[in-house]
């Protein structure tokens, strides 16, 4: 990596990530109803019993993951159905929502970039006993946000 | 019609929010089954994704007017693609309205019960 490219990345991952936690805001305000705060991803344990993720291609070309436990995927299940205890699948398919609309309303937010850029439909992992290696080699951004006092964890790995 | 249930829910559950009492909800995954649907369903309006698998929503906009029974009914497309280009692809091959996710019901409210011949 160049000394050039070393600065635009970073450059990338300070202007990106304010944007990307608003995206994550938005979505879960809008559609969940509740404000969801930021945090530091080094001071939660990662229990990624749910991961969502949501492929880009185009303009930006990477991925973008949603990792939370299983009872906090349940909750936005059932925060989003408005109703009864959700199930795993319910759980399952409302983590894959929230990953694909995270992912497009940061697209959008990018301004000459939401033209360029496709999205994959969203995937699902159950379990958390797998390693996920991304040949995404370009921005890294991670972040966390607290929701009902459990962490979502959120990445997104581009291609440089 | 959207490949996630949990969204077909919450779709269905802004339009009561509207106000519009719905008599029968066809529920379709994808463009594929929402088409063979409706060869035994007419509907009033239809909802639609683009992103799914097997057909997405943008084909089957192009295709649904080849359906006899879907002729004439007004589409919405509720979508997290927001760029102007799918706008205007989807509103070219015939779409009457288009919602970006996240969305609220409000917003709902106001791009569907105009097309429903009722004020928002």
């Amino acid at each position: 990596m160049s000394a050039d490219g070393g600065l635009a990345r970073r450059s990338h991952e300070e202007n990106w990530l304010p944007i990307l936690e608003l995206a994550i805001q938005e979505v879960f305000e809008i559609m969940l109803g509740c404000q969801v705060k930021p945090v530091a991803p080094s001071e939660h344990a990662a229990n990624a019993e749910f991961t969502a993720m949501v492929g880009l291609a185009g303009a930006l070309c990477g991925i973008l993951t949603v990792c939370c436990d299983a009872n906090t995927a349940r909750q936005i299940a059932t925060r989003m159905l408005g109703d009864a205890a959700s199930s795993e699948e319910q759980a399952a398919d409302a983590l894959g929502e929230i990953c694909n609309m995270i992912t497009g309303n940061f697209k959008n937010k990018l301004a000459g970039t939401d033209e360029q850029c496709m999205l994959s439909v969203p995937s699902v992992i159950s379990g958390g006993k797998y390693s996920f290696r991304s040949l995404a080699d370009g921005v890294s951004i991670e972040t966390a946000l607290l929701f009902e006092g459990a962490p979502i964890f959120v990445r997104l790995q581009l291609h440089s | 019609m959207d490949d996630s249930s949990v969204m077909r829910k919450i779709v269905e559950r802004s339009l009561r929010q509207a106000g519009i009492e719905l008599e029968k909800v066809v529920e379709a995954a994808n463009g594929a089954e929402a088409l063979a649907a409706l060869q035994s369903n007419v509907v009033d309006l239809i909802l639609c994704d683009i992103n799914m698998p097997v057909m997405d929503g943008l084909e089957f906009v192009r295709q649904v007017a080849t359906v006899e029974t879907a002729k004439g009914v007004p589409i919405v497309m509720i979508t997290t693609e927001g760029s102007e280009s799918h706008v205007v692809q989807a509103l070219s091959a015939g779409a009457r309205g288009y919602i970006r996710k996240p969305f609220t019901p409000d917003q709902v409210k106001e791009h569907v019960l105009p097309l429903l011949g009722k004020k928002p």
